[in-house]
């Protein structure tokens, strides 16, 4: 039954609704519309919110300064790459632990979520020392094997919720027909999963995108990704604010403009299969 | 072809034993059902027969060799699942075709064998379609189509028609009826329903807390029950039971009479009653009647056209040689 909601009380959940999202939206807003201020404008007091002599210049410094082309690629490598090894290595896991569980599945499935709970700086060391050793340094291998680990839990958690809502007798009716457990997995498990697959892949997609930690203190130039691209604008030669909003905007804008055209898929994997 | 054995079959879900061990044979081309009231374990014995659950203890063979351990791909067993579970990403032509290609068959065989099968079952408009498209009886029809199409040793029905309407229902009834009569191949139906049962069966397995009651054709089953269990369950509406003074009369603990083994009289009968609830179809009636000196209500077939109403005073004469009677222990005795 819908519930009675006068026009009065509609319009104010509306402006509420206009006025978080505008709050959340804001850090993004500013660096846009910072990254078309002169510098100087940039740092003004008070703020100049709209009315500023626009310019791309920082845009054209910024190309000037580095080679986005080869931070984008390196981006798309390891955040891709991450992603898609650690959903290869999640589907059997989630397949296992949704549909055979043992008297220990829940604890196993907390026990990985737990290294979540792990100050990524506890680790730096051992992490660093072996990416030395291994001549692992500043590599792209180096940061896909590390960020696919790190978002691995989250990787199986998603999945085994997923694949906990897809009936167990369409799996069983495969198995009745004749398929082994690979093609179980792969014709019928994974194509009727694919939704629950695609948000996954694009939560991940976006959380090793804008992952700092490890792609800041393992690379410095060849593997280095757009993270490390905005970090290079906060230098010791002084903050230029500016310069630095135009390099966040590019770093973002892949990543935004996908988000922006799976805004669908995502909902429900950020709702985590709460609603069906 | 399809002869399958369970030797002392045992299934415990940790400390609670669902199947005590349990012996039954299969023969070839049998159309078995295994009946019970939920929680008998009747789907659980079907899904031990399809490999779907292991065994604690015990052994099943199919078609001569031990399957006790093999996975349920091996055992050339096809399963029709309550809920269908078709493979909702794929058509229906692609549903039907699946144990196919997991078979290794080529592309013109398979399109070959599921035309067949999609001819048989008249699906062929449907074939391009998704199961979400489909109406409930399409979709069990594209579940038995996907069973078919193998040539599978046996099938295996898991209460395949609970999910449809009453009368999709008996019509689905009769096609696998006389499915099972063109096919001649071996068929195990798990069903509540005594109905399907009777109705379906070559043999009747009745089960109880895990425990086979009675084995038998289902007028074996109806004429003479092994005891009070299969008497009150097997045939609709349900057999009467009458203890003390009457039962002993004719030296029972119990005795039983169906509905439709009683005679009804307005004037003079052994027993004398008050009609209570009377449900008309037509070409029945059956009065619920309230008997002088007795709590349950009795059930009683009448004719369609018997002219009384509740309230009124009726008497009842049970057929003398169809009366079966129980001792103490709830078995019948002979």
């Amino acid at each position: 039954m819908a519930r009675a909601v006068t026009t009065r009380k509609k319009a104010a959940y509306t402006a509420l609704a206009w006025a978080v999202g505008l709050l959340i939206f804001f850090p993004i807003l500013w660096t846009f519309l910072t990254s078309f201020k002169p510098e100087a404008t940039a740092i003004a007091d008070p703020p100049v919110f709209l009315f500023f002599d626009w310019t791309t210049e920082n845009y054209g410094d910024v190309q000037e300064r580095s080679n986005y082309a080869r931070y984008l690629v390196n981006s798309i490598i390891i955040a891709g790459g991450s992603t898609l090894l650690g959903v290869l290595i999640a589907i059997p896991a989630a397949w296992s632990m949704a549909f055979v569980p043992g008297s220990r599945t829940k604890d196993i499935l907390l026990w990985m979520l737990s290294t979540k709970m792990l100050p990524a700086v506890g680790v730096v060391y051992p992490i660093y020392l072996i990416s030395r050793d291994l001549g692992l340094l500043d590599s792209r291998i180096a940061l896909v094997f590390i960020l696919m680990l790190i978002n691995l839990p989250i990787i199986v958690w998603m999945l085994y919720t997923y694949f906990k809502e897809i009936p167990v007798d369409i799996l069983e009716a495969a198995r009745m027909d004749g398929a082994s457990l690979k093609n179980e997995i792969l014709y019928v498990l994974t194509p009727m999963a694919v939704p629950g697959i695609a948000s996954t892949v694009l939560l991940n997609i976006i959380l090793a995108w804008n992952e700092a930690f490890w792609t800041l203190n393992l690379t410095t130039v060849n593997a280095a990704p757009l993270t490390a691209f905005i970090a290079s604008y906060s230098s010791p030669e002084g903050l230029f604010f500016a310069k630095l909003s135009a390099a966040s905007t590019m770093a973002i804008a892949p990543i935004l403009i996908m988000g922006w055209f799976s805004q669908k898929q995502l909902v429900r994997g950020l709702t985590f299969g709460a609603v069906k | 072809m399809g002869r399958i054995t369970l030797e002392k079959v045992r299934k415990a879900f940790g400390d609670v034993e669902v199947i005590p061990p349990l012996d039954l044979t299969i023969e070839d081309g049998e159309f078995v059902v295994f009946v019970g009231p939920s929680g008998c374990g009747k789907s659980t014995l079907l899904r031990i027969i399809a490999g779907l659950e292991d065994v604690s203890s015990g052994h099943i063979e199919i078609d001569g060799t031990d399957a006790t351990t093999l996975p349920p791909a091996k055992r050339s067993l096809a399963m029709v699942f309550q809920s269908y579970a078709l493979y909702p990403h794929m058509t229906v032509r692609k549903n039907i075709a699946f144990p196919l290609r997991m078979a290794g068959f080529s592309k013109a065989e398979q399109d070959k064998k599921v035309e067949a099968a999609a001819s048989v079952l008249n699906l062929t408009a449907y074939l391009d379609r998704r199961p979400g498209q489909l109406s409930g009886g399409q979709r069990q029809r594209v579940a038995i189509g996907r069973s078919i199409v193998r040539e599978p040793a046996a099938f295996l029905f898991d209460e395949p028609l609970s999910n449809l309407d009453a009368a999709l229902r008996v019509g689905m009834r009769l096609e696998i009826s006389e499915l099972h009569k063109r096919l001649a191949t071996t068929m195990v139906y798990v069903t509540h329903d005594q109905v399907e049962a009777m109705t379906m069966a070559d043999k009747i397995v009745v089960l109880q807390a895990g425990r086979i009651e009675q084995v038998g054709s289902p007028l074996e089953l109806y004429k003479a029950p092994r005891n009070k269990f299969v008497a009150g369950f097997i045939g609709s509406p349900r057999m009467n039971f009458l203890e003390g003074a009457e039962a002993s009369k004719h030296g029972a603990h119990t005795i039983g009479v169906r509905p439709e083994h009683i005679e009804v009289s307005a004037e003079a009968g052994t027993w004398k009653g008050k009609v209570g609830v009377a449900e008309h179809l037509g070409s029945d009636t059956f009065f619920h009647v309230h008997l002088d000196g007795e709590s349950d209500p009795m059930t009683v077939r009448a004719g369609g056209e018997v002219g009384m109403s509740y309230g009124d005073t009726i008497y009842l004469t049970p057929q003398a040689e169809r009366i079966q009677r129980f001792g103490q222990d709830g078995l019948r005795m002979t």
